[in-house]
C-alpha cells in the first residue's frame, strides 16, 4: 500500500479538529450516557496526563476537572514540581496524596527488593535500580530484561534477570500504578465523577500499562493518538513548555528510565512511524525508506510490534464468561466496562 | 548426543500443557504463539538449569532457540563445545 510517500508527516493531525471531537465524545459518555459529573485523573508530569487534562477542561470545563497528584518515594524530583504546574496552568481542583505511606504498608519496596537480591544479593534498601531491555534494531537477539543497580557509593552493576526475579520486580511495583488507581476511584466516587485514563496509542497498541492499574479507565481519550500526535496536541493547547519537551519516562524506578529502555526499545518518534506503517499497510521496505533505516532493521521492530501484541492481548482482556449475560442492556453495560 | 526427545517434552509439558498436537520438531515457537517474550526467558533459563549450559546474549536468536530442532542442535553444539563448563572440568593431564 502506497497511498501517500511515508516519512514523518504522515503523522501530522488537524489538532483543532481532533480536539472538537475527543471534547464531544466526553460530553456525551461522560455527562450524557455515564450521568457522572465530571473526571478524575492523575498527573505525573509528563505530556499525556496534561493533554488529557487539558481535553477534559475544554470539554467540561475547569470546574469539573479534579487533579490527583501521586508521587512516591521512586519518584523523579520533577514529577510533583511538573504536575503542580500543569494543574494550576489548568486552574483546577487537586489533592496531593503521596502514595509512599501505602505501598510501605503493602511492602511494595520489600517485595521488590528481595526479588532484586535474588540475583545482586548485595542489593540494600539504600540502593537504587531499573530494569532494562537492550536495543532491537541491532540484531536477531531475543530481548532478555537486566537489572541495573546503584550502590550509594555509586557502583553500577547489571545483571541479567531470571524470570523468578523479573517477575517478581514487575509485580511489586504494579502496586504503585494500581494504588493510584484506587486513590482516583476514591475520589470518582465521592465526588460522582468518573476517571480518565491517558494511554497513547503507542502505549494502548503495545500494552504498555498495568492491568487494573494504569489501564482502568472509564474514558481514555488519546488512545487513539500516536505519542507524536500528543505532543503536537499539547502544543496546540498552549501547554507550558516544560510539559511540552519533557520526554517520556517509566518515573516507576528508583533509578532514571526512559520508556524505551523498559519497553519499546526505540524512541517513541521511531516507534510511533513503524507502527503506523503497520498500521496502514506500508512494507518494511517503504518504513525504512522513509525513516532512514534498514529494511531488516524495521522487520526486527515489526516482529517486536507483533510480539508486544500477542502478550497484550491479555491486559485488554475482559474477564471470561462462559455465557452472554440475558439482556443486551447489561451487554451494553460490560461492553462500556470493558 | 540428539537432545530432541528432551527438548520436545519440555515444550509440550512446560508450553503446551501436555497437547502436543500442535507441535512439529520444526514449529516456529513464536510464529505458532506457543512461546511468548516471556517464555523465552523460562526457556533459556531451562536449558542452562537442564544442561548446565551459559546462553550468552548473541546465542539467544531464533536459528538457536525457535523449534525443538534448532533448540536441540544449539544444546548438541554447547554441550560438545570445548569451553563448556562440564568439560572444563576434565583434567588436562589425563
Amino acid at each position: 500500500m502506497t497511498n501517500r510517500p511515508f516519512g514523518p508527516d504522515v503523522l501530522e493531525l488537524d489538532c483543532a479538529h481532533e480536539a472538537d471531537r475527543i471534547g464531544a465524545v466526553i460530553r456525551d459518555k461522560i455527562l450524557r450516557r455515564f450521568k457522572k459529573k465530571g473526571l478524575v485523573l492523575g498527573f505525573s508530569g509528563g505530556v499525556d496526563s496534561s493533554v488529557v487534562g487539558a481535553l477534559a477542561v475544554r470539554a467540561l470545563g475547569k470546574e469539573r476537572v479534579f487533579g490527583l497528584l501521586m508521587p512516591e518515594h521512586d519518584s523523579s524530583l520533577e514529577t510533583l514540581p511538573l504536575s503542580q504546574l500543569i494543574v494550576e496552568h489548568l486552574g483546577i481542583q487537586t489533592e496531593h496524596e503521596d502514595i509512599s505511606a501505602i505501598l510501605e504498608a503493602t511492602r511494595c519496596y520489600r517485595r521488590r527488593d528481595d526479588a532484586i537480591r535474588t540475583v545482586i544479593p548485595e542489593y540494600g534498601p539504600d540502593w537504587k535500580s531499573k530494569i532494562v531491555l537492550p536495543g532491537v534494531l541491532d540484531g536477531d537477539q531475543y530481548r532478555l530484561f537486566s537489572v541495573v543497580a546503584q550502590s550509594p557509593a555509586g557502583e553500577i552493576i547489571e545483571t541479567r534477570l531470571t524470570f523468578e526475579a523479573y517477575l517478581g520486580i514487575v509485580a511489586a511495583t504494579n502496586f504503585k500504578q494500581r494504588t493510584r488507581k484506587m486513590l482516583e476511584y476514591y475520589h470518582a466516587d465521592r465526588l460522582n465523577y468518573a476517571v480518565a485514563g491517558t494511554p497513547n496509542l503507542l502505549e494502548y497498541d503495545q500494552g504498555f500499562f498495568v492491568k487494573l492499574g494504569d489501564g482502568a479507565a472509564d474514558i481514555k481519550p488519546i488512545a487513539h493518538l500516536y505519542k507524536t500526535q500528543v505532543y503536537a496536541m499539547a502544543r496546540y493547547l498552549e501547554l507550558p513548555e516544560t510539559i511540552c519537551s519533557r520526554p517520556p519516562t517509566t518515573d516507576t524506578y528508583s533509578l532514571p528510565q526512559s520508556q524505551e529502555e523498559f519497553y519499546f526499545s526505540l524512541p517513541y518518534d521511531k516507534m510511533d512511524l513503524v507502527l503506523y506503517g503497520k498500521n496502514k499497510g506500508y512494507t518494511a521496505a517503504e518504513i525504512a525508506a522513509g525513516m532512514g533505516l534498514k529494511t531488516e532493521q524495521i522487520e526486527r521492530v515489526l516482529r517486536d510490534i507483533e510480539a508486544k501484541r500477542r502478550v497484550a492481548q491479555y491486559l485488554h482482556s475482559p474477564p471470561v464468561l462462559l455465557e452472554d449475560p440475558p439482556s443486551t442492556e447489561e451487554k451494553a453495560l460490560l461492553q462500556c466496562a470493558g | 548426543m540428539n537432545y530432541t526427545t528432551e527438548v520436545r517434552d519440555f515444550i509440550i509439558s512446560f508450553f503446551l500443557f501436555g497437547d502436543a498436537a500442535a507441535l512439529q520438531d520444526d514449529t516456529s515457537f513464536l510464529s505458532s504463539g506457543i512461546v511468548d517474550s516471556t517464555g523465552v526467558m523460562e526457556l533459556i533459563m531451562h536449558l542452562e538449569q537442564e544442561f548446565d549450559i551459559k546462553v550468552e546474549p548473541e546465542e539467544m536468536i531464533p536459528d538457536n532457540l525457535d523449534s525443538v530442532n534448532k533448540v536441540a542442535q544449539f544444546i548438541a553444539g554447547k554441550t560438545t563445545d570445548a569451553c563448556h563448563p562440564l568439560i572444563r572440568a576434565v583434567p588436562m593431564e589425563a
